[in-house]
């Protein structure tokens, strides 16, 4: 289909097919958004992953479907859509009461109940819609095709404004995420870091939804900061090469995805996943199973 | 047992309630510079209440607590606190070197990066601080593996050397010795008290097993259903006042060198207890 719609194909020329690749605006667009969502995505999963909030990430990124949706529907640009929708996911979720610091780990069978009615909306909204059959596929499996200059700014400056603020709590963050109780004692303000936290999960989520769809938002938001975690345990560089494999895998399944006709988020997926297994396979060799330390909860 | 103005902790007639029930009353208690108090007790008595009242994480709803002579949560950046039963998931990967930095700087707001001379500086200063007490602990072979895989002893080193970083001048120990076997609890008791001799620091120790720590304490606090009683370990840890406290039998035993056993402790078990009885080991 892509390959129709802009009448090129691959030259198997290396050189041709990536100067193919920056040949039109609409690429890119979707390189300079796709290279913008990688790296915050990155680092904030990287926290994520830390402070297991993935179930929360998921959720965010689920609910931020029917948003895109009914953006769409509305006419307006379904990014806007996933911002409203993941935000306000995120602020509801630190909501929930949770026990014991444990954010998010309750009340799962009550979010899976609410996502899957958040889907079935989505699905109506899209049929509402009538427009083209592709529009599902889009928001759920992610597209590259049509990424406004507007939009690529408007990426560009939400993502420079979460990482800074990041950045800023970086550390009371990290603190309060694997030690609540003397974090909470150092004056750390645990729960204040907590809903902050969620927010910057929900601007990424609906960021990473607008690369590779609102079910695979993972592919950017927990597989490089997963790989990650497993190579290095030190922070920095656990979260450099978290965003040097969202980069990577980023470039190449928009490269992959401009010349096949799968849609971007499978690609980016399936390279993402096969980094992760090779890392996996990697430390198992090199360092063996990690002991499991005996201690009642 | 005083007010004396040094005092670094002071509790009088002291009562907290939580969820609308009294744990305890009437606990009138003092820790001077460098001594090391032990707060014992039955599971549910309210210790590590007591420890979160100190901090100002929670109200006294009577009597008097002062911290430095201030009211609680006032001067924390002086305290080390190590909250009861931590023990990080196995697949966290995060390295006890970061916790133990986290100590010193987690609190602190701003891009992680020493950017100014007087930044670095003060990096290099921190640094030199963490190798310190990585040192004391002896877990400098530990501290570049992620907590996750250290066994709950290694943990419990790794976690005091994060409660100690910021030089503190009091330090509350949550059951630091629960969860560790024989060995490791003597080891951590002994660099408790080495710690609190040499550097002068207060330590609260909540324990509830009184042996491993009965021979460096000066001050021992006995929360019970039966009430409280505080004092110095020979006025408290005698046969009365135990049985009385836990309504239940209890024998302290002198061995020949004068120092105290426990026996028949309700929160001992009886192969627990038996273990101490039958090495003919008492405290250290
Ligand atoms: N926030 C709370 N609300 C109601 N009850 C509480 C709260 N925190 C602790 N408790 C109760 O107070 C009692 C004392 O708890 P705790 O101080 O942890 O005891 P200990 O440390 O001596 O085992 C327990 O029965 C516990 O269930
Ligand atoms: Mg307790």
């Amino acid at each position: 289909m892509v390959l129709t719609d802009v009448g090129a194909g691959l030259t198997w020329n290396l050189v041709d097919d990536v100067r193919q690749l920056f040949q039109f605006g609409f690429m890119v667009n979707a390189l300079e958004a796709g290279t913008v969502v990688a790296v915050m995505a990155a680092v904030i999963g990287w926290f994520m992953v830390v402070r297991r909030q993935s179930f929360a990430g998921h959720t965010i990124a689920v609910v931020g479907f029917p948003g895109a949706a009914g953006a769409t529907l509305v006419g307006v640009s379904a990014l806007y859509g996933y911002f409203a929708f993941c935000v306000a996911a995120a602020v509801l979720i630190s909501a929930v009461p949770h026990s014991r610091g444990k954010a998010f780990s309750q009340e799962n069978a009550v979010t899976g109940t609410v996502q899957t009615f958040l889907l079935a909306l989505g699905f109506l909204f899209v049929s509402l819609y009538r427009g083209n059959l592709n529009g599902i596929n889009s928001l759920l499996f992610g597209n590259f095709l049509g990424i406004t200059r507007g939009q690529v700014l408007t990426l560009l400056l939400v993502a420079l404004g979460a990482l800074g603020v990041l950045g800023v709590i970086s550390r009371p963050l990290l603190f309060a995420s694997i030690d609540p109780d003397v974090a909470a004692a150092r004056g750390v303000p645990v729960r204040g870091m907590s809903l902050l936290f969620l927010v910057l999960l929900g601007l990424a989520a609906a960021e990473a939804s607008q690369i590779t769809g609102a079910l695979l938002v993972f592919a950017l938001l927990v597989m490089p900061a997963a790989t990650a975690q497993r190579l290095t345990p030190r922070p920095l560089l656990g979260g450099a090469i978290a965003v040097a494999l969202g980069l990577a895998v980023t470039w190449i399944g928009l490269a992959v995805a401009y010349f096949s006709p799968y849609p971007i988020g499978f690609w980016v997926t399936t390279l993402a996943f096969g980094a992760y297994v090779a890392a996996a396979l990697f430390t198992r060799s090199t360092t063996g199973t990690g002991r499991a330390v005996g201690v009642r909860a | 047992m005083g007010s004396r103005s040094d005092d670094v902790l002071r509790l009088t007639g002291a009562a907290v309630r939580v969820g609308g029930r009294t744990l305890w009353a009437g606990v009138d208690l003092s820790v001077g510079v460098g001594e090391f108090v032990a707060v014992l007790g039955p599971n549910g008595v309210g210790k590590s209440t007591l420890v979160k009242v100190v901090l100002g994480l929670l109200p006294v709803s009577a009597g008097t607590v002062t911290v430095f002579d201030d009211r609680p949560g006032q001067h924390n950046q002086r305290i080390g606190y190590l909250p009861q039963r931590r023990s990080f998931e196995p697949s966290l990967r995060v390295r006890g070197i970061d916790i133990v930095r986290l100590g010193i700087s987690g609190d602190r707001f701003g891009i992680p990066l020493p950017i100014t001379r007087r930044a670095r500086q003060r990096r290099r200063v921190e640094e030199e601080r963490i190798s310190e007490v990585i040192d004391l602990v002896d877990a400098s072979a530990l501290v570049d593996r992620p907590i996750g895989e250290l066994s709950g002893g290694e943990q419990q080193r790794i976690l005091i050397a994060q409660a100690l970083v910021r030089r503190p001048s009091l330090l509350l120990l949550d059951e630091p010795l629960d969860s560790l076997d024989l060995p490791n609890q003597s080891a951590v008791a002994a660099l408790v008290s080495t710690i609190c001799r040499q550097a002068e620091v207060s330590v609260v120790m909540v324990a509830h097993d009184v042996n491993p720590i009965l021979s460096y304490l000066d001050r021992v606090v006995y929360i019970a259903e039966g009430g409280v009683a505080a004092g110095t370990p020979h006025e408290v840890i005698t046969s009365e006042t135990l049985s009385r406290l836990y309504r239940t039998p209890i024998e302290v035993l002198t061995t020949t060198d004068g120092r105290l056993v426990v026996v028949g402790h309700p929160e001992a078990p009886a192969h627990h207890a038996d273990r101490h009885r039958g090495a003919g080991h008492g405290p250290h």
